[in-house]
């Protein structure tokens, strides 16, 4: 056979081709990691939050991998601090796109951060998962959410402190979307109950006096108050709150205290009985969560165990309900794990049952109304397989698969 | 009528806070006019010295009272020892160079305790008025405030340091002819402010959940009431507290917090366009 000039540009072209595209390469060599992306803010002003969750995907990562990979293959984690700064998010999303190429994002804290990534990731045609608790109504057939909505949560504590405590709401939220979203839902479901709200104050995320906020709600007289107050300057309120000595007369319920591990600042005195639902408590009774908190222990040690929090565990089942995809799609590529997603798919987790929505790409999950006792969040009731009722009201991505946009949702 | 009590004790809460909280500024800017923009940052590490205090072991009171000023006190000294002193008369060049410690007094909390929040308990319990159940610590700040204006008045008033002091904010000059060195004044005056701050941080840290950037929420108000107050200390201190804790208090009441501070802002806006030389530059003048 004689080699032409013709022959050696072909085979020239050709390795060039195969350069630059990996994917196609990567599945022939069995050994080749999978790349599995995340960008979270694991310092800065979020780090409460992100340095957690970076802990849970490391775990997930290893567990993965002890048990022998995926498809044959091992996952290799890269991973990006975007030290709680949006721009740094863009910028990171691009490189695990372009220069990682990666095979999955999972990513994003605050719901500006994930709006600042989601279309990025979705030209790339990289899967995206967001697997935090959000206002609800991202409809995008390429971003997964495995974390709760407020329907999900409200729609079983509301009920509940309703029967125990009385009709008569007051509610407080921080003054910024997730606060006005969530005091509707409040009032929605009040009202759905047969319930009044006697009043709704918002507060600006810098306020720390609640004085008077206190006394007009002795003046009302409600039968509970309802807090969705957000962050350290609000954290104030539970805190005066108890030093008036109102604890014992209004009974607290709120939709975001624990989150961030709140319930371990303030001390028994101050958080005691103050009931909250969430999808996810360090003290859940279950085989799952058991075997989870002891793996945790064994990696980053038995002191870190009470610090982890829902959007820790929400990040670590968002990764194994990927990897499940992945097993059952045989393959990484995009188009097949999302139909795989698609296909019902579930896991359980140490949070209690997950399944994707195939109409919503938001997941079906356990809630568990709890009370604060001993700084600890003591699980009450669990209930299984709610579905995130909110996104379904606008979001149906079976009929509109090109669908790309958050709804802000009509209550 | 209990309505109008609680009322009223809230009102007197509202104006004893701006007063602690202005009480450390109106001495550093006030008397020495050196912007000290890390003011909110000597509040949050007040907050942070009496929690560390308090968790060794140290009575809660001793620490907010004792220990918070003390050490606030000393940082002041330091900072006024290595950057202020070289920037007296400079306003720009302060307000630049205490930025920059802002900055670095939050990231060093950030470095030590962590960006998460800690606290501590009120000491006081609540207690019964008629209907209502108030905030016991409130009567706790009320009285801390009282005390601190009497304390300040007599002290500027009636010692020989507080003529010294008066003396040689006036006239730096005349105070050296005199034999006395501005230099060691200034020195202790900025100790006495930073003290202040330290106190206010201190006593405000059991009603609050204390992160490194607490002090910024404090900032713009505590220079809007010492700006507003003028020229005299104590009464400048005490007239615009009053003013901002009466009007803050009874918007936030009739509607909501975002009112309150609203209000808070356009009165300070009205009362500056009327009176630019603060209220006491009008009224009382030429007092303490």
């Amino acid at each position: 056979m004689t080699i032409s000039r013709r022959t050696i540009l072909k085979g020239a072209a050709a390795g060039s081709a195969a350069l630059a595209s990996p994917m196609f390469i990567r599945n022939a060599f069995a050994a080749d990691p999978i790349k599995l992306g995340t960008v979270f803010d694991i310092s800065g002003i979020f780090d409460a939050y992100g340095k957690p969750i970076d802990m849970a995907v490391k775990l997930a990562v290893k567990q993965i991998n002890d048990g022998g990979g995926l498809l044959g293959r091992p996952v290799e984690h890269i991973g990006y601090d975007t030290q709680s700064n949006m721009a740094l998010y863009t910028q990171y999303a691009q490189q695990l796109t372009r220069q990682d190429k990666v095979d999955v994002v999972h990513g994003g804290i605050l719901s500006a951060s994930r709006e600042a990534i989601r279309q990025t990731l979705r030209r790339a045609n990289t899967l995206y998962f967001y697997n935090i608790q959000y206002e609800g109504g991202v409809c995008d057939r390429n971003c997964f959410v495995t974390g709760v909505t407020p329907a999900q949560t409200t729609e079983v504590q509301i009920p509940y402190t309703m029967e125990k405590w009385g009709k008569k709401v007051y509610i407080l939220a921080a003054d910024y979307n997730y606060g006005q979203l969530m005091a509707r839902w409040i009032q929605k479901y009040f009202k759905d109950g047969g319930g009044e709200t006697v009043a709704v104050d918002f507060f600006p995320l810098d306020v720390s006096d609640f004085g008077s906020t206190i006394t007009k709600i002795q003046t009302a007289a409600p039968d509970m108050v309802y807090s969705a107050l957000v962050g350290g300057a609000h954290l104030s309120f539970y805190r005066q709150w108890a030093a008036s000595g109102m604890k014992s007369r209004i009974p607290l319920a709120s939709t975001t205290l624990g989150v961030g591990s709140e319930h371990l600042v303030l001390t028994p005195e101050e958080g005691d009985g103050i009931v909250v639902c969430y999808n996810y408590s360090p003290e859940l009774d279950t085989p799952a969560n058991k075997a989870f908190t002891t793996a945790w222990a064994d990696m980053h040690g038995a002191a870190t165990v009470p610090n982890i929090h829902e959007l820790a565990v929400s990040n670590y089942q968002g990764i194994l309900l990927w990897a499940e995809a992945v097993k059952a799609a045989g393959s990484v590529e995009q188009a097949k794990v999302i139909e795989a997603l698609d296909s019902g798919l579930s896991l359980d987790g140490p949070a209690g049952k997950v399944t994707i929505d195939p109409k919503t790409h938001h997941a079906t999950l356990d809630v568990h109304l709890m009370e604060m006792r001993g700084q600890k969040l003591n699980v009450l009731e669990s209930f299984g397989a709610r579905q995130p009722i909110d996104t379904q009201l606008v979001c149906d991505l079976v009929a509109n698969p090109d669908d790309n946009q958050q709804y802000e949702i009509d209550i | 009528m209990d309505l109008a009590a609680v009322f009223i004790l809230e009102i007197l809460y509202s104006i004893a806070v701006l007063v602690l909280i202005s009480a450390g500024l109106a001495v550093v800017f006030g008397m020495m006019r050196v912007i000290n923009l890390a003011h909110g940052e000597f509040m949050m590490m007040g907050g942070y010295a009496t929690i560390v205090a308090v968790q060794a072991g140290v009575n809660v009171y001793i620490a907010m009272l004792i220990v918070a000023p003390l050490v606030v006190g000393i940082i002041g000294l330091i900072v006024e020892r290595l950057v202020i002193r070289f920037l007296y008369g400079r306003l720009v060049d302060t307000m630049l160079a205490t930025w920059g410690l802002s900055l670095a007094f939050t990231g060093a909390a950030v470095m030590i305790f962590g960006n998460t929040t800690t606290g501590v308990s009120t000491p006081i319990a609540g207690f019964t008025l008629g209907a209502y159940q108030i905030n016991g610590y409130n009567f706790f700040i009320i009285i801390v405030s009282i005390l601190l204006l009497v304390a300040a008045y007599a002290i500027l008033r009636g010692t020989r340091l507080g003529l010294v002091a008066r003396g040689t904010m006036q006239s730096a000059d005349m105070a050296a002819a005199l034999g006395y060195s501005p230099d060691r004044v200034y020195m202790s005056t900025f100790f006495v402010g930073s003290a202040l701050a330290g106190l206010a941080g201190g006593v405000l840290a059991p009603l609050v959940g204390l992160v490194p950037t607490w002090g910024s929420a404090y900032i713009a108000k505590a220079f809007i009431t010492v700006i507003s107050g003028g020229a005299s200390i104590v009464l400048g201190l005490l007239s615009s507290a009053t003013v901002f804790g009466l009007v803050s208090q009874t918007f936030t009441f009739l509607s909501g917090p975002v009112i309150g501070e609203v209000a808070l802002l356009v009165a300070a806006i009205i009362l500056l366009r009327l009176l630019p030389q603060g209220i006491t530059g009008r009224f009382f003048k030429g007092r303490l």
